[in-house]
């Protein structure tokens, strides 16, 4: 017995508001760890629908592609946090629009 | 349960990118993860539950946690020029987006308002791991390749320049 009764539309719209939330902290924050976490914010959100439509449709194929979004998470925390190390290392600040070297 | 958990998500994700402390966003972020945990159990996805709080609340975290302690950084709001424009500009398009994917998704609903019968045994960790060694088997390799790649750029990366010679 499956305990829900909660459509499948609704855990899209959820995913579909977490994603915008991880958008808007990406735009509107300066902070580069900040940005980093909204970043994994998003991808949180494309999980919750893949996990959704997986059990919805009974295909594993989605609870995969899962299991790989969070490998590679992982490894893009690792290179983007040592990218945030090295930045501040060269820069003293963590704040992205202080670092304007590349700017035209 | 849904709701409980969906608003707990929604709310520690606002939680985590309005915070200018960043300590205080890397908890609500931990919190939202849990909440994620949550949600993927109503969805009968046990493994994936598991590996969420493993991986993200607990491995990724961590790492964050661990950055913003070495960078020893402030709080945002010692920091001028605010951008306001940018921020209420942000928040409209935002709200635009979600209107936008929401009426796409309600426009043509799925109509699926149960779970899978399979959905039971598809969120084991037996299910996940015969699939994984079977017919993603190549894929898990290339994974395993790509976090040496990624181990062996971070450790390049954030060590101290020595000088040669």
């Amino acid at each position: 017995m499956l305990p829900t009764a909660i459509p499948l539309d609704y855990y899209l719209i959820l995913s579909a508001v977490l994603f915008v939330v991880g958008v808007v902290g990406v735009i509107t924050r300066r902070n580069a760890i900040i940005i980093f976490m909204s970043i994994e914010l998003m991808l949180n959100a494309v999980n919750l629908s893949m996990v959704a439509f997986s059990a919805f449709s009974g295909d594993i194929a989605g609870q995969m592609f899962v299991f790989f979004i969070m490998a590679v998470a992982a490894a893009e925390a690792a290179v983007g946090l040592a990218i945030v190390l090295a930045l501040f290392r060269n820069k003293q600040t963590v704040y992205v629009d202080e670092i304007n070297i590349m700017k035209w | 349960m849904f709701t409980v958990f969906a608003i707990g998500a929604v709310a520690s994700a606002v939680f985590t990118i309005t915070r200018k402390n960043p300590v205080a966003s890397a908890m609500s972020l931990v919190a939202h993860f849990f909440m994620l945990t949550g949600l993927y159990l109503t969805l009968q996805a046990q493994f994936v539950a598991a590996v969420q709080v493993l991986v993200y609340a607990g491995a990724i975290m961590v790492l964050v946690v661990f950055v913003i302690m070495l960078l020893n950084v402030g709080r945002e709001d010692k920091h001028p020029d605010s951008g306001n424009l940018r921020t209420t500009l942000g928040v409209m398009l935002a709200g635009l987006l979600v209107v936008l994917i929401s009426t796409a998704v309600l426009a043509r609903p799925t109509g699926r308002m149960d779970l899978s019968p399979k959905a039971l045994e598809i969120g084991t960790t037996e299910a996940i791991g015969q699939s994984l060694f079977t017919t993603y088997l190549f894929p898990f390799e290339a994974v395993s390749l790509l976090l040496l790649a990624a181990l062996i750029g971070s450790v390049i990366l954030a060590k101290r320049h020595v000088k040669e010679g």
